[in-house]
């Protein structure tokens, strides 16, 4: 069954950066086989394109952090959006 | 903008209550929040025990705006297609003083730093603190966009990822191996529904864990907390073993493989989804913990790696609360001295050493390690299940000595590994 992750995350409030708080530093990412970006992002951030690079779908991002911890190559330039920007939890 | 003695990067609950107790005192703090609003980047499970910090933080708690007093508690093992249950229903938990209450970060931590501003600390929100201000090592206040603002101490509060205190140098990037995600959702149900599905009364409310197959011989395991009016549902899994794990799963796949769970789809029936969140939560225990000091800068809460898991109850936010409340107390006393070096900070951790943060942490250094066990997560609880299973089943044929039926399960599927797993739980 196929889950459909943007109408989950359809219910959250996250006001969306112009700019990018994550960002792929290619070289590395290029020759990466796991790819775990892929599976361990809660928010399906992480994609492939047509041609077989890492996609980021930043809109989606909830900030946990599990992306830049996995990512145990190095491949990520993480930091979280700018003020006024991002996931804003009504619960938490 | 003024002048402060101390600034308190994130206002979660660590920085909160150290702002709290440092503005009582008198001392000119302020609390940076990057969020819209105190609370808008926090997820917890959750749920707060507060035997351990209602004394340590003194602000009003039966006013805090807290959901449901925990007077159950339950724990689910779960097997592929069946689940033993176990309940603790206790009149103790029901009364004052209370012991936990389930809680939404939102609604607590706006509450909270309504109390700190009233304490008379400075709190702003939507500010990013990006940097330190650094003087051959020293930290010397923060730099948020074009601002620098000056600071005798820093407090780095800023949760798990601490980016600050990785600047600061007292933290080493993060492993996999020491850290999970959990994925949790909110989903609403009537106040009734709530009380007449969990057997609750008003205000009462219900803590479950479940482990078991859920989490595919991955560590952690799945939760659910009845608030006031709804429910929080999730699922924690390490992040290492979920890089590990062969074929290749998606996390959000293992958390919807577990609410489509008939035990769980039961207890979510009818509830409408109204939030979606993600966290990451430190599971290194006692030795996980960051660096806690340096000059002119501390570490508190989550940020220090303080919470602690020990299979059965997770904690975590006690223990920002608690650091937080010790952090104020070590920098009031470096304020009197008038000085922010290490050395004189350095009593931050022998607060905490005298305290139940680092004693319990201590005293449970050993449970990583023993949770690290597919055996645990898996084996066990699929065995329970299994037992108890043909035990009660009643067949077409005789049936054989209930012993001889425990004793044929437990002997085919552990073998000697009870003895060592066996070992392992008694150091806990």
């Amino acid at each position: 069954m196929d889950i459909n992750i943007k109408a989950k995350l359809g219910k959250n409030t996250i006001k969306v950066d112009s700019q990018k708080h994550i960002k792929i530093k290619r070289e590395i990412c290029k020759d990466c086989r796991e790819k775990v970006c892929l599976y361990v992002c809660p928010a399906r951030v992480f994609t492939l394109n047509a041609d077989g690079e890492t996609a980021l779908e930043l809109d989606a991002c909830l900030e946990c952090g599990t992306c830049k911890i996995a990512c145990v190559k190095n491949a990520l330039e993480w930091d979280y959006p700018r003020a006024g920007y991002g996931i804003q939890y009504r619960f938490g | 903008m003024e002048d402060f003695e101390v600034i308190v990067v994130g206002g979660g609950l660590s920085g909160l209550s150290a702002a709290y107790c440092l503005a009582k005192e008198g001392v000119g703090v302020l609390v940076i929040e990057r969020g819209d609003y105190f609370g808008a980047k926090n997820v917890t499970g959750g749920r707060l025990y507060l035997n351990p910090i209602r004394n340590l933080l003194p602000v009003n708690w039966e006013q805090a705006p807290l959901e449901r007093c925990v007077t159950k508690e339950k724990i689910c093992l779960m097997g592929e297609d069946s689940s033993v249950s176990i309940e603790l229903s206790s009149q103790k938990f029901g009364q004052k003083p209370y012991h936990s209450f389930t809680v939404l970060r939102a609604k607590f931590d706006q509450w909270l730093a309504e109390k700190v501003k009233e304490a008379g600390a400075m709190v702003v929100t939507k500010i990013k603190v990006d940097d330190l201000i650094l003087d051959g090592g020293k930290v010397r206040g923060i730099i948020a966009g074009e601002d620098k603002i000056p600071a005798n101490v820093v407090l780095a509060a800023d949760g798990v990822m601490s980016l600050i205190a990785q600047k600061a140098g007292l933290k080493n990037p993060l492993s996999p191996i020491d850290f999970a995600v959990g994925i949790k959702e909110v989903i609403e149900l009537s106040p009734q529904t709530i009380e007449q599905r969990f057997s609750l009364k008003e205000n009462e409310g219900l803590a479950q864990v479940f482990a078991g197959a859920i989490t595919k011989g991955m560590f952690g395991g799945g939760f659910l907390y009845t608030n006031k009016n709804s429910v929080s549902l999730g699922l924690v899994v390490k992040i290492d073993d979920l890089m590990k794990k062969r074929p290749q799963i998606e996390a959000i796949q293992i958390f919807e493989d577990f609410k489509q769970r008939q035990e769980i789809q039961s207890l979510i029936d009818g509830g409408d989804m109204v939030e979606y969140s993600a966290h990451v939560l430190p599971e290194a225990g006692f030795n996980g913990i960051s660096h806690l000091y340096s000059d002119g800068i501390l570490v508190a809460g989550d940020a220090a790696g303080f919470t602690l898991n020990n299979g059965l109850t997770v904690r975590g936010m006690e223990f920002a609360i608690a650091s937080g409340v010790l952090s104020a107390r070590a920098i009031n006393a470096a304020i009197k001295r008038n000085d922010f070096s290490s050395q004189s900070l350095a009593e931050y951790e022998n607060l905490l050493k005298d305290s139940f943060v680092l004693k319990d942490l201590k005293n449970f250094r050993h449970a990583p390690n023993f949770l690290d066990n597919p055996r645990l997560m898996t084996l066990y609880p699929q065995m329970v299940c299994d037992v108890l299973e043909k035990i009660m089943y009643i067949g077409d044929y005789p049936k054989e000595k209930l012993s001889k039926t425990a004793i044929r399960e437990i002997r085919s599927k552990i073998g000697r590994n009870i003895f060592k797993d066996g070992y392992q739980a008694l150091r806990i």
